[in-house]
Protein backbone atom coordinates (compact mmCIF):
# COMPACT_ATOMS: atom_id res chain seq x y z
CA UNK A 1 0.00 0.00 0.00
CA UNK A 2 2.62 2.49 1.36
CA UNK A 3 5.02 1.36 -1.87
CA UNK A 4 2.52 1.89 -4.73
CA UNK A 5 1.62 5.32 -3.08
CA UNK A 6 5.41 5.91 -3.08
CA UNK A 7 6.27 4.86 -6.40
CA UNK A 8 2.90 7.36 -7.84
CA UNK A 9 4.67 10.05 -5.84
CA UNK A 10 7.50 8.83 -7.87
CA UNK A 11 5.86 8.76 -11.36
CA UNK A 12 4.42 12.29 -10.66
CA UNK A 13 7.31 14.02 -9.59
CA UNK A 14 9.13 12.88 -12.46
CA UNK A 15 6.48 14.23 -14.86
CA UNK A 16 6.65 17.36 -13.46
CA UNK A 17 10.37 17.30 -14.53
CA UNK A 18 9.55 16.27 -17.59
CA UNK A 19 7.30 19.48 -18.13
CA UNK A 20 9.90 21.79 -16.44
CA UNK A 21 12.52 20.49 -18.71
CA UNK A 22 10.13 21.15 -21.77
CA UNK A 23 10.24 24.63 -20.34
CA UNK A 24 13.61 24.86 -20.69
CA UNK A 25 14.15 23.79 -24.26
CA UNK A 26 11.23 26.11 -25.56
CA UNK A 27 11.44 28.81 -23.03
CA UNK A 28 11.92 32.53 -24.88
CA UNK A 29 14.49 33.83 -22.16
CA UNK A 30 16.70 33.22 -19.95
CA UNK A 31 14.81 33.78 -16.69
CA UNK A 32 12.69 31.01 -17.82
CA UNK A 33 15.23 28.17 -18.00
CA UNK A 34 16.70 29.64 -14.85
CA UNK A 35 12.97 29.24 -12.92
CA UNK A 36 12.63 25.78 -14.67
CA UNK A 37 16.15 25.26 -13.42
CA UNK A 38 15.55 25.64 -9.88
CA UNK A 39 12.12 23.73 -10.21
CA UNK A 40 14.04 20.76 -11.23
CA UNK A 41 16.33 20.87 -8.54
CA UNK A 42 13.48 20.95 -6.13
CA UNK A 43 11.74 18.51 -7.73
CA UNK A 44 15.05 15.78 -7.82
CA UNK A 45 15.17 16.92 -3.63
CA UNK A 46 12.09 15.11 -3.15
CA UNK A 47 12.61 12.49 -5.86
CA UNK A 48 15.46 11.83 -3.09
CA UNK A 49 14.00 11.63 -0.47
CA UNK A 50 11.42 9.22 -1.64
CA UNK A 51 13.85 7.03 -2.67
CA UNK A 52 15.60 7.08 0.46
CA UNK A 53 12.47 5.97 1.75
CA UNK A 54 11.71 2.90 -0.82
CA UNK A 55 15.36 1.28 -0.19
CA UNK A 56 15.62 2.04 3.13
CA UNK A 57 18.61 3.74 3.68
CA UNK A 58 19.45 7.09 5.21
CA UNK A 59 22.80 7.32 3.06
CA UNK A 60 21.19 9.67 0.59
CA UNK A 61 19.53 12.59 3.40
CA UNK A 62 23.43 14.49 2.12
CA UNK A 63 22.73 14.60 -1.42
CA UNK A 64 19.08 17.16 -0.61
CA UNK A 65 21.72 19.43 1.36
CA UNK A 66 24.54 19.76 -1.46
CA UNK A 67 21.22 19.95 -4.07
CA UNK A 68 19.35 22.58 -2.22
CA UNK A 69 22.86 24.29 -1.83
CA UNK A 70 23.97 24.23 -5.46
CA UNK A 71 20.25 24.54 -6.69
CA UNK A 72 20.42 28.38 -4.83
CA UNK A 73 24.10 29.00 -5.75
CA UNK A 74 23.61 28.10 -9.30
CA UNK A 75 20.19 30.33 -9.56
CA UNK A 76 21.97 33.74 -7.95
CA UNK A 77 25.08 32.85 -10.57
CA UNK A 78 22.20 32.84 -13.34
CA UNK A 79 20.23 35.83 -11.93
CA UNK A 80 23.58 37.78 -11.61
CA UNK A 81 24.66 37.20 -15.02
CA UNK A 82 21.56 37.68 -16.55
CA UNK A 83 21.50 41.42 -14.59
CA UNK A 84 24.89 42.47 -14.79
CA UNK A 85 26.84 40.25 -17.33
CA UNK A 86 29.48 39.39 -15.52
CA UNK A 87 29.03 36.72 -12.72
CA UNK A 88 32.36 37.29 -10.80
CA UNK A 89 33.39 41.37 -10.65
CA UNK A 90 36.96 42.25 -10.32
CA UNK A 91 37.93 45.29 -8.79
CA UNK A 92 39.53 46.86 -11.80
CA UNK A 93 42.28 49.63 -11.19
CA UNK A 94 41.03 52.69 -10.54
CA UNK B 1 -7.38 -7.84 22.55
CA UNK B 2 -10.03 -7.80 19.16
CA UNK B 3 -8.23 -6.73 16.11
CA UNK B 4 -9.20 -7.05 12.79
CA UNK B 5 -7.64 -8.86 9.79
CA UNK B 6 -7.59 -5.60 7.59
CA UNK B 7 -6.56 -3.08 10.93
CA UNK B 8 -3.36 -1.39 11.37
CA UNK B 9 -2.27 -0.63 14.56
CA UNK B 10 -0.86 3.31 15.20
CA UNK B 11 2.38 2.93 13.50
CA UNK B 12 0.81 1.79 10.52
CA UNK B 13 -1.32 4.59 10.16
CA UNK B 14 1.17 7.39 10.75
CA UNK B 15 3.15 5.49 7.81
CA UNK B 16 0.26 5.66 6.23
CA UNK B 17 -0.10 9.44 6.99
CA UNK B 18 3.13 10.01 5.86
CA UNK B 19 2.96 8.40 2.62
CA UNK B 20 -0.12 10.55 1.87
CA UNK B 21 1.71 13.21 2.80
CA UNK B 22 4.29 12.50 -0.07
CA UNK B 23 1.52 11.84 -2.26
CA UNK B 24 -0.60 15.60 -1.57
CA UNK B 25 3.57 17.12 -2.08
CA UNK B 26 3.97 15.34 -5.59
CA UNK B 27 0.33 16.55 -6.79
CA UNK B 28 1.21 20.11 -5.89
CA UNK B 29 4.42 19.78 -8.29
CA UNK B 30 2.59 18.21 -11.16
CA UNK B 31 -0.27 21.58 -10.49
CA UNK B 32 3.29 23.49 -10.32
CA UNK B 33 4.51 22.12 -13.52
CA UNK B 34 1.36 22.79 -15.10
CA UNK B 35 2.01 26.72 -13.79
CA UNK B 36 5.09 26.96 -15.86
CA UNK B 37 3.67 25.49 -18.86
CA UNK B 38 0.88 27.37 -19.22
CA UNK B 39 1.37 31.04 -17.71
CA UNK B 40 2.24 33.82 -20.33
CA UNK B 41 5.03 35.35 -18.67
CA UNK B 42 8.24 34.66 -16.63
CA UNK B 43 7.24 36.88 -13.75
CA UNK B 44 4.03 34.70 -13.34
CA UNK B 45 6.08 31.79 -14.45
CA UNK B 46 8.36 32.10 -11.41
CA UNK B 47 5.35 32.82 -9.58
CA UNK B 48 4.23 29.21 -10.24
CA UNK B 49 7.83 27.39 -9.92
CA UNK B 50 8.60 28.88 -7.00
CA UNK B 51 6.16 29.34 -4.12
CA UNK B 52 3.81 25.80 -5.30
CA UNK B 53 7.16 24.13 -5.87
CA UNK B 54 8.57 24.88 -2.14
CA UNK B 55 5.35 23.96 -0.54
CA UNK B 56 5.65 20.84 -2.82
CA UNK B 57 8.67 19.74 -1.72
CA UNK B 58 8.12 21.03 2.06
CA UNK B 59 5.57 18.34 2.30
CA UNK B 60 7.43 15.67 0.92
CA UNK B 61 10.62 16.29 2.92
CA UNK B 62 8.32 16.45 5.87
CA UNK B 63 6.57 12.95 4.86
CA UNK B 64 9.82 11.60 4.54
CA UNK B 65 10.83 13.05 8.09
CA UNK B 66 7.89 11.34 9.78
CA UNK B 67 8.45 8.40 8.13
CA UNK B 68 11.76 7.58 9.20
CA UNK B 69 10.73 9.31 12.61
CA UNK B 70 8.12 6.50 13.33
CA UNK B 71 9.40 3.54 11.06
CA UNK B 72 13.47 3.79 12.17
CA UNK B 73 12.73 5.70 15.37
CA UNK B 74 15.20 8.62 14.38
CA UNK B 75 14.59 12.15 14.24
CA UNK B 76 16.82 13.26 11.35
CA UNK B 77 18.59 16.06 11.27
CA UNK B 78 19.42 16.42 7.60
CA UNK B 79 16.18 16.59 6.59
CA UNK B 80 15.05 19.03 8.86
CA UNK B 81 18.23 21.04 7.86
CA UNK B 82 16.83 20.24 4.25
CA UNK B 83 13.36 21.32 4.98
CA UNK B 84 14.80 24.68 6.57
CA UNK B 85 17.45 25.28 3.83
CA UNK B 86 14.51 25.21 1.04
CA UNK B 87 12.19 27.10 2.92
CA UNK B 88 14.99 29.88 3.00
CA UNK B 89 16.48 29.69 -0.27
CA UNK B 90 13.54 29.31 -2.92
CA UNK B 91 11.65 32.94 -2.29
CA UNK B 92 15.03 34.48 -2.30
CA UNK B 93 16.24 32.90 -5.60
CA UNK B 94 12.74 33.22 -7.19
CA UNK B 95 12.56 37.14 -6.00
CA UNK B 96 16.69 37.62 -7.48
CA UNK B 97 15.65 35.92 -11.03
CA UNK B 98 12.87 37.52 -11.32
CA UNK B 99 14.53 40.82 -10.79
CA UNK B 100 17.20 40.29 -13.01
CA UNK B 101 14.53 39.36 -15.53
CA UNK B 102 13.15 42.81 -14.99
CA UNK B 103 15.98 44.57 -15.32
CA UNK B 104 17.32 43.11 -17.88
CA UNK B 105 13.98 44.22 -19.94
CA UNK B 106 12.09 41.16 -20.47
CA UNK B 107 8.75 42.23 -21.55
CA UNK B 108 5.46 41.67 -19.86
CA UNK B 109 2.77 39.44 -20.99
CA UNK B 110 0.52 40.96 -23.53
CA UNK B 111 -2.55 41.00 -21.40
CA UNK B 112 -0.93 43.26 -18.96
CA UNK B 113 -2.48 46.53 -17.71
CA UNK B 114 -0.12 48.45 -15.56
CA UNK B 115 3.91 48.63 -15.24
CA UNK B 116 4.14 51.03 -12.42
CA UNK B 117 7.95 50.06 -12.00
CA UNK B 118 9.05 51.00 -15.53
CA UNK B 119 8.60 55.21 -14.39
CA UNK B 120 11.12 54.51 -11.59
CA UNK B 121 13.55 52.40 -13.19
CA UNK B 122 13.18 53.46 -16.73
CA UNK B 123 12.30 57.09 -16.73
CA UNK B 124 14.45 57.73 -20.14
CA UNK B 125 12.74 55.73 -22.21
CA UNK B 126 9.33 57.48 -21.42
CA UNK B 127 10.85 60.81 -21.92
CA UNK B 128 11.84 59.01 -25.50
CA UNK B 129 8.74 57.85 -25.94
CA UNK B 130 6.54 61.25 -25.49
CA UNK B 131 8.89 63.37 -27.27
Amino acid sequence: MIEKILFTALALFAISILIALYRIIKGPTTPDRAVALDMIGVNLISIIAIVSIVLKTKAFLEAILILGILAFISTIAISKYVERGVIIERKSDN
Amino acid sequence: MWRGELSLNGNQIIELVAALLILLGSIMSVISAFGIIRLPDVYTRSHAGTKSSTLAVLLSLLGAFVYFWIHDGIISVRILLGIFFVFLTAPVSGHLITRAAYRSKVPLADTSTEDALKEVLFPDEKIKANS
